[in-house]
């Protein structure tokens, strides 16, 4: 039963997210090209650079605090109020009277599960980033898919990634544990479970916003 | 069997049950009765555990249930079946899910003996039809009767039914209640009600415990209801005028059949 519910959160949040994620990631990496051929006019600064400052920018930070923003809001609400609405409706005392430790059965495959797919969500974010941005660049005239394969190259540190990972696997937790907690101990009816819905949310964005802070500030 | 000893539970300074004892007896429907806020709701949750008691036991056939470890708990909450007044069955599971849920958490066997087990569940509440159908598809009666076959699947020892009758027209109400009545005497359940429902009362009830401010105030069966001469259980169950003549009959309907009952063995 864990392993099905595992698979279940598993497809909820990784099939169920991957929409938006594609959507903000594409315009992420457009916008992004956009903006930096804008601000960088001058003719002694390479094209290239346009793409390197993308690639940096999304893998540190677009990918992944921008995508666990959305995801926040995506995912989270719908913890909070799945789990809430089950404590309203009395199916977690059922499952507690039927003997089960509903925190492990309900809260734990949620946790697992986002911390295998947030990740995995973020990973496809920074390509689709990327490419959103040689796509924008191409289309709007501002450097050749040469150029910014080139800038693309140049200067790359693999530990960005590295980075980019673990703030993933931070923020996936966040994500998973904050609705789950303002879910699971909800108490009243449906304006309540609205309440937890909006708190679970608001914390988390600023969690993952502090955390961000936190490990830029150690580990960059 | 289950006894309550001395039971006592509050929320900060306001004691809901400030000390009540009371005896739940096996093969028979045992029923919790009482107006809203008189702490009937938390006795149940008490008895089953989801509240802890500030004071007291509760004693699962002799065993104290709100002293044992998680481990022990456990054990006897495998023996408990619950219907909880919403049904509480699970949104994302069909109606055969909801059924196979403790079977597939606790239960020993092939898949092919628990889809027979479940399939004999949703027979014994007329639910056959049903199995395919999600929780959302189908009505409140048939939510209640699936909750049925979900607390009964694992064989139960105990029965628990919160409010099993509210928002039922009283033709479910009494399907509801016989189907309830003949598990209990099917099985040898220890079943204990939860409800505001006088249909109920007078006609599954084995054994009555009215609670009224907290405490236990009378304790009797269906046909002691009747002659009752406590005032405030007189005021609860024949609120209505219409009751009161009811009442008034069935006394006299009683009365008259002990006087032929009398003339006939005297001969």
């Amino acid at each position: 039963m864990f392993w099905r519910e595992f698979m279940r959160q598993c497809v909820d949040i990784g099939i169920g997210s991957f929409g938006i994620v594609f959507i903000i990631s594409l315009f992420m990496g457009g916008v992004t090209t956009l903006q930096i051929a804008y601000q960088l006019v001058s003719p002694i600064i390479p094209k290239a650079t346009i793409a390197q400052i993308v690639r940096d920018t999304i893998i540190l930070e677009f990918a992944p605090t921008l995508t666990c923003i959305v995801l926040a809001g995506v995912v989270g609400s719908k913890i909070a109020s799945e789990l809430g609405n089950m404590r309203v409706s009395e199916q977690i005392d059922a499952q507690e009277i039927m003997g089960i430790n509903t925190k492990g059965y309900l809260i734990r495959p949620k946790i697992m599960a986002a911390m295998l797919m947030i990740p995995c969500l973020i990973c496809i974010a920074g390509f689709l980033g990327v490419w959103g941005g040689q796509k924008v660049g191409e289309l709007s005239g501002i450097l050749s898919a040469e150029q910014y394969w080139q800038g693309l190259r140049s200067d790359f540190k693999p530990f960005n990634i590295f980075f980019a990972l673990i703030k993933s696997f931070i923020f996936a937790f966040i994500i998973a544990s904050v609705p789950s907690y303002y879910g699971y101990n909800v108490q009243g009816g449906a304006l309540e479970i609205g309440k937890a819905s909006t708190s679970a949310v608001v914390v988390t964005c600023i969690l993952i916003l502090f955390m961000d802070y936190l490990l830029a500030a150690l580990l960059l | 069997m289950i006894e309550l000893v001395n039971i006592k539970k509050g929320f900060g300074e306001k004691i809901i049950l400030p000390d009540v004892s009371a005896v739940m007896e096996t093969g028979k429907v045992n029923l919790i009765i009482g107006s809203s806020g008189s702490g009937k709701t938390v006795m149940m949750k008490c008895m089953v555990g989801l509240m802890p008691v500030d004071q007291g036991k509760v004693l699962y056939d002799g065993q104290d249930f709100t002293n044992m470890s998680d481990h022990e708990k456990k054990e006897i909450r495998q023996q408990i079946g619950m219907l909880f007044q919403g049904s509480a069955l699970f949104d994302s599971m069909t109606v055969e899910e909801n059924v196979m849920f403790p079977l597939h958490m606790f239960g020993k066997g092939t898949l092919r003996d628990k889809k027979k087990r479940v399939m004999e569940c949703l027979e014994r509440v007329q639910l056959k039809d049903a199995a395919k159908k999600f929780p959302a598809e189908i009505s409140g009666g048939m939510k209640k009767r699936v909750g049925i076959a979900r607390a009964i699947v694992l064989n139960p020892k105990y029965l628990f039914c919160d409010e099993p009758n509210s928002g039922l027209d009283p033709q479910t109400s009494l399907l509801i209640d016989k189907l309830i009545k003949e598990l209990t005497l099917e099985y040898n359940i220890t079943t204990v009600i939860n409800t505001h429902d006088m249909n109920t009362v007078m006609e599954s009830g084995d054994h009555i415990v009215y609670m009224y401010q907290g405490r236990k105030q009378w304790e009797g069966s269906n046909k002691d209801i009747i002659f009752s001469k406590d005032e405030k259980l007189n005021d609860f169950i024949f609120a209505s005028d219409f009751l009161r003549d009811a009442k008034e009959m069935r006394q006299l309907e009683m009365f008259q059949e002990s006087n032929w009952r009398d003339k006939l063995k005297k001969g």
